[in-house]
């Protein structure tokens, strides 16, 4: 389903991100990308968003090569994928119910929509309570609980999640992965990008690892091993 | 999903971040105050510059002296000659008895030159005719009508006196350039006025906009196309320019009652606030149009940098 095709980022001060990466991820899998900072993990889930080009190498979502989009069709292909950063990257001057909200009327959902699948997402999340509740009113977690459930409103096929737990204590560590793994039971491709041990060997699920921009392992069931 | 939702969205997310993001549109707004005000003097200024070059064009004139033994017919033949020519827009005659009436009500507190005319017994003053050219430039073949004329002679002898216009010559034709270059000159300013203002509100609106760049990648994120994520910001643009627009009029209201009385002196005539409420739908139209436009227009182009994919 995701096939990254012998793909190379060279940065322009001649950095080298990834060299000759070549991987699959199937429908419904959940894949962990592990590795130190700077191992290539942002740059392989930027080129997979259509945020950025590989220097050589294609990327394919389905048969379609995301580098080839026309810049008219990303936002449609964007649709298809749900994204949750370690900053969380909620609107601030916007309330819960509307951040979520906000990405279901962007993807041109209708009103009726919006207003039943906002509470029934945030229930997912366990969230129902603070939908009137502003980003600087909630706790890390909880920022984190919405971002998953804006990234998810849209019924994505793809949730990528990159250090989604970068921040956050070791309790809502452990719920934000349970979120990430429900979501994954549901049917939605989960691609996880971290360097927290504890959260890899709990998941028990495929792990890719990283370093220095190449591919060293590529584990079923693996364990954070560096 | 119908573009009516779209529009109805962009629209209420346009309001929503001009109401939320109050500082912001404040100081966009106060920027675009300055920048139609500017546009909105340039108007009051051109016209008081028209209207100052129709007054000054219609006050040049030649004025041709008959020596006082010149029959009153031949000056009315050269009168009539003269109004048929395209440069000529009136030829006045003056007799010899209306120069000496008015003569007297100009010095009629001067007692001593009415005795000196009194004294001479006779009427000293010549008939003359005062000719009004269509535009400046044409005085030069007016004099030269004049000189060659068969009609201002008289078995051989000239009837004229003297005809000002040579000794006017030299004013006249150095007033046709000023107003040349004055008109030049003005259509230069505004142009390089107008071009200044909007680079500022350009800039302004930039700032604004970087503000919401954050707010712009996750909208990009999510899938939102690009004249969603622009729609709304076009719709915040076009509000600070409305705004601003209604900002300018109100603001010009004061400023004109107040100049309206200095300016109906210095500028022969023109009353800056009579302009003001007699043009005022015309003004309230161009600086609100200019406005929104300017507005709309930098917006659009600011946010072009964050979309780039």
């Amino acid at each position: 389903m995701i096939y990254y095709d012998k793909v190379s980022k060279i940065y322009p001060d001649n950095s080298v991100a990834l060299e000759n990466v070549t991987f699959t991820i199937e429908p419904k899998e959940f894949v962990s990308i592990v590795g130190h900072s700077g191992a290539g993990k942002t740059t392989l889930l930027k080129l997979l968003l259509a945020e950025d080009r590989p220097t050589e190498g294609k990327v394919f979502f389905g048969s379609v090569d995301i580098h080839s989009l026309r810049p008219n069709e990303v936002p449609h292909y964007r649709r298809k994928i749900g994204v949750v950063f370690q900053d969380f990257r909620l609107l601030p001057d916007k309330n819960v119910y509307e951040n979520i909200a906000f990405s279901m009327e962007a993807a041109g959902r209708s009103d009726e929509e919006v207003e039943s699948d906002v509470p029934h997402v945030l229930e997912l999340v366990d969230l129902t309570s603070k939908i009137w509740s502003f980003p600087n009113e909630l706790s890390g977690g909880e920022k984190q609980r919405v971002a998953i459930a804006r990234a998810i409103v849209n019924q994505p096929n793809i949730v990528i999640a990159d250090e989604p737990t970068g921040n956050l204590d070791p309790v809502n560590t452990y719920d934000i992965v349970q979120i990430l793994k429900k979501i994954n039971d549901l049917g939605t491709t989960v691609i996880l990008a971290t360097h927290n041990k504890g959260v890899i060997d709990s998941l028990e699920r495929r792990v890719i690892t990283l370093e220095h921009g190449k591919i060293v392992r590529d584990d079923k069931e693996g364990r954070y091993i560096i | 999903m119908s573009t009516w939702v779209n529009i109805k969205r962009i629209l209420r997310t346009g309001f929503f971040s001009f109401s939320r993001n109050a500082f912001v549109s404040l100081s966009s707004i106060v920027v675009m105050v300055i920048t139609l005000s500017t546009i909105g003097s340039l108007i009051f200024l051109s016209a008081i510059l028209n209207n100052t070059l129709t007054e000054v064009r219609g006050k040049v004139d030649i004025n041709v002296y008959f020596i006082t033994a010149a029959p009153e017919d031949d000056i009315l033949a050269v009168q009539k000659r003269l109004e048929t020519l395209p440069e000529v827009a009136s030829a006045t005659y003056t007799s010899r008895e209306q120069a000496l009436q008015e003569f007297r009500e100009r010095h009629e507190n001067d007692q001593v030159t009415l005795q000196a005319l009194e004294e001479l017994g006779d009427n000293p003053l010549d008939a003359s005719l005062n000719i009004k050219a269509k535009s400046p430039s044409q005085y030069e073949g007016i004099a030269a009508f004049l000189q060659e004329s068969p009609l201002l002679s008289r078995d051989g002898v000239s009837i004229v006196d003297k005809v000002d216009y040579f000794q006017n010559k030299e004013a006249i034709e150095r007033l046709t350039r000023i107003i040349d270059s004055a008109e030049r000159l003005g259509s230069m300013i505004t142009v390089v006025l107008v071009a200044v203002s909007v680079l500022i509100t350009f800039n302004t609106i930039r700032l604004a906009i970087f503000i919401s760049r954050e707010e712009i990648a996750v909208m990009r994120l999510v899938g939102a196309s690009s004249s969603y994520v622009r729609g709304p910001f076009v719709v915040v643009g076009l509000l600070y320019g409305a705004v601003a627009g209604i900002l300018a009029i109100l603001l010009f209201y004061p400023v004109t009652y107040w100049l309206g009385g200095v300016t109906e002196n210095f500028f022969v005539g023109m009353n800056v606030f009579d302009y003001y409420t007699k043009n005022f739908g015309q003004i309230f139209a161009i600086l609100i149009g200019s406005g929104a436009a300017i507005g709309a227009l930098s917006s659009w182009l600011a946010v072009r940098k964050y979309l780039k994919i």
